[in-house]
């Protein structure tokens, strides 16, 4: 039984896992950033009257939702250099989170504009909008309310995604405490806070975006 | 080397991990339905201490991430006298992961089943067990289905992980291979497309027999 927790070395390494931590926010804040803009526009893309762009968008977004993430990360990282493009651990670790999580948002958001109903796009049609004016002042306020519960687990879900990246280098809390674990051998530690530390944000955010979506509800006239 | 070559050379050893990381996913299934039922059903005891050890339970398993998981049960659990050798504990870890999402869907799945069948199993006098096994179980079923295909899915990505404690898994033999021949898109492509294939081919067509298999059973079809 080597089972001791030493408080010492806990508050010894703890600022270093802050630290680190927020370079994990930051890393679920830019790749959350990119997924909620990219999934838009992979939902909107199969909403063309080209069926042979929505078949492909769709098979794209299957593809990058059924593979493991760890894995694209690999291989966004790796594949770069085989054609002399050098991306840094960041850069193609932003690119496979943000990817990932915008074919999963494009899914989100598609449920979103199915459910606004079709005599929307009839009034804004009789109206003279463009199409352009009718998904910007129409139907995305109108999808947004409905997403809003799946947007917020997936920002949830991204940030307890992105100890993935520590894979590639990046220096995220895993990463970190991969670094203390083999700098010191000892694991309980750096692992056990780094479980805490993503409790402690995850479930709080969880909680508020419950209140978030209520409120929204609430002030659209929804409830 | 032309891609046939690369095949020829590495095909057998992406084989293997494939083998591997199927048989992760099937293991790591059945603990993670086990798990889904036994939390599912203590989150709705009664009794609220059972309600809390399960909530407790998934609230930590669905609040952290799976490699932190993994990483703790493989590195932390020793220091507690729990040594799992590498292959379990990587498919005890993603079981329990996703035994914690299960166990929401097993809840909402009792949930659903409208509230006249409860009481028409009450009124024909049968005992609890035999209600649930019988009547609500059946048709609970039928309705999480759809949900836990998803999650199988999301099941069979957690397992690529377990190659990060050097389980020799698809995801592991890619990287292996990479590191070698340095032709990434071939050693990562490849991997991607076996995953590809085994959600899409397997596992979402046996989720739609098994659907269409229940619900003749039930007579719904």
């Amino acid at each position: 039984m080597g089972f001791d927790w030493r408080w010492d070395f806990t508050f010894e390494i703890l600022p270093r896992l802050l630290l680190a931590t927020l370079n994990t926010l930051l890393a679920a804040g830019l790749g959350y950033a990119i997924a909620v803009v990219l999934g838009l526009v992979l939902a909107l893309a199969q909403r063309t009257p080209s069926r042979v762009l929505t078949r492909a968008v769709r098979e794209v977004v299957e593809f990058i939702r059924s593979t493991p993430l760890v894995l694209q990360i690999f291989f966004v990282y790796y594949v770069g250099p085989q054609f002399g493009i050098r991306l840094s651990p960041w850069t193609s670790g932003m690119i496979a989170i943000g990817l990932h999580y915008a074919s999963y948002l494009s899914e989100v958001y598609r449920g979103g504009l199915e459910s606004v109903p079709k005599g929307q796009w009839e009034a804004a049609r009789a109206l003279n909008f463009s199409t352009a004016r009718t998904y910007f002042r129409i139907i995305i306020p109108q999808a947004l309310p409905p997403s809003l519960a799946g947007m917020g687990n997936y920002l949830v879900g991204i940030f307890k995604d992105t100890p993935m990246l520590s894979v590639i280098g990046v220096a995220e809390l895993m990463h970190t405490a991969n670094a203390i674990g083999s700098e010191s051998y000892r694991f309980l530690e750096p692992y056990t806070l780094v479980g805490v530390i993503f409790l402690l944000i995850s479930l709080p955010t969880a909680a508020l975006i419950r209140v978030f979506e209520s409120w929204v509800r609430k002030k659209l006239g929804l409830i | 080397m032309s891609y046939f070559e690369y095949l020829a050379e590495f095909g057998p050893r992406f084989v293997d991990g494939t083998i591997i990381t199927a048989l992760q996913t099937v293991l790591a299934a059945v603990l993670a339905i086990f798990i889904a039922f036994v939390a599912g059903l203590m989150r709705m005891s009664p009794n609220p201490l059972i309600r809390g050890i399960a909530t407790v339970y998934i609230e930590i398993f669905r609040g952290t991430s799976l490699l932190v998981q993994l990483y703790w049960i493989f590195f932390v659990l020793p220091l507690f006298g729990i040594t799992l050798e590498k292959f379990t504990a990587g498919f005890v870890a993603v079981g329990m992961n996703l035994g914690a999402y299960g166990a929401e869907l097993v809840r909402g799945g009792i949930l659903s089943v409208p509230r006249g069948q409860w009481e028409a199993a009450l009124a024909l006098n049968m005992s609890p067990t035999k209600r649930m096994i019988r009547i609500i179980f059946p048709q609970a079923l039928l309705n999480m289905l759809p949900p836990w295909g998803n999650l199988l899915i999301e099941l069979l990505k957690g397992t690529a992980l377990v190659s990060l404690i050097s389980v020799s898994d698809l995801m592991f033999e890619a990287k292996q291979i990479n590191s070698t021949t340095f032709l990434s898109i071939q050693a990562f492509g490849t991997a991607l497309v076996i995953y590809y294939v085994m959600a899409r081919f397997a596992i979402t067509p046996f989720m739609r027999w098994l659907e269409r298999f229940m619900s003749r059973k039930l007579g719904r079809a």
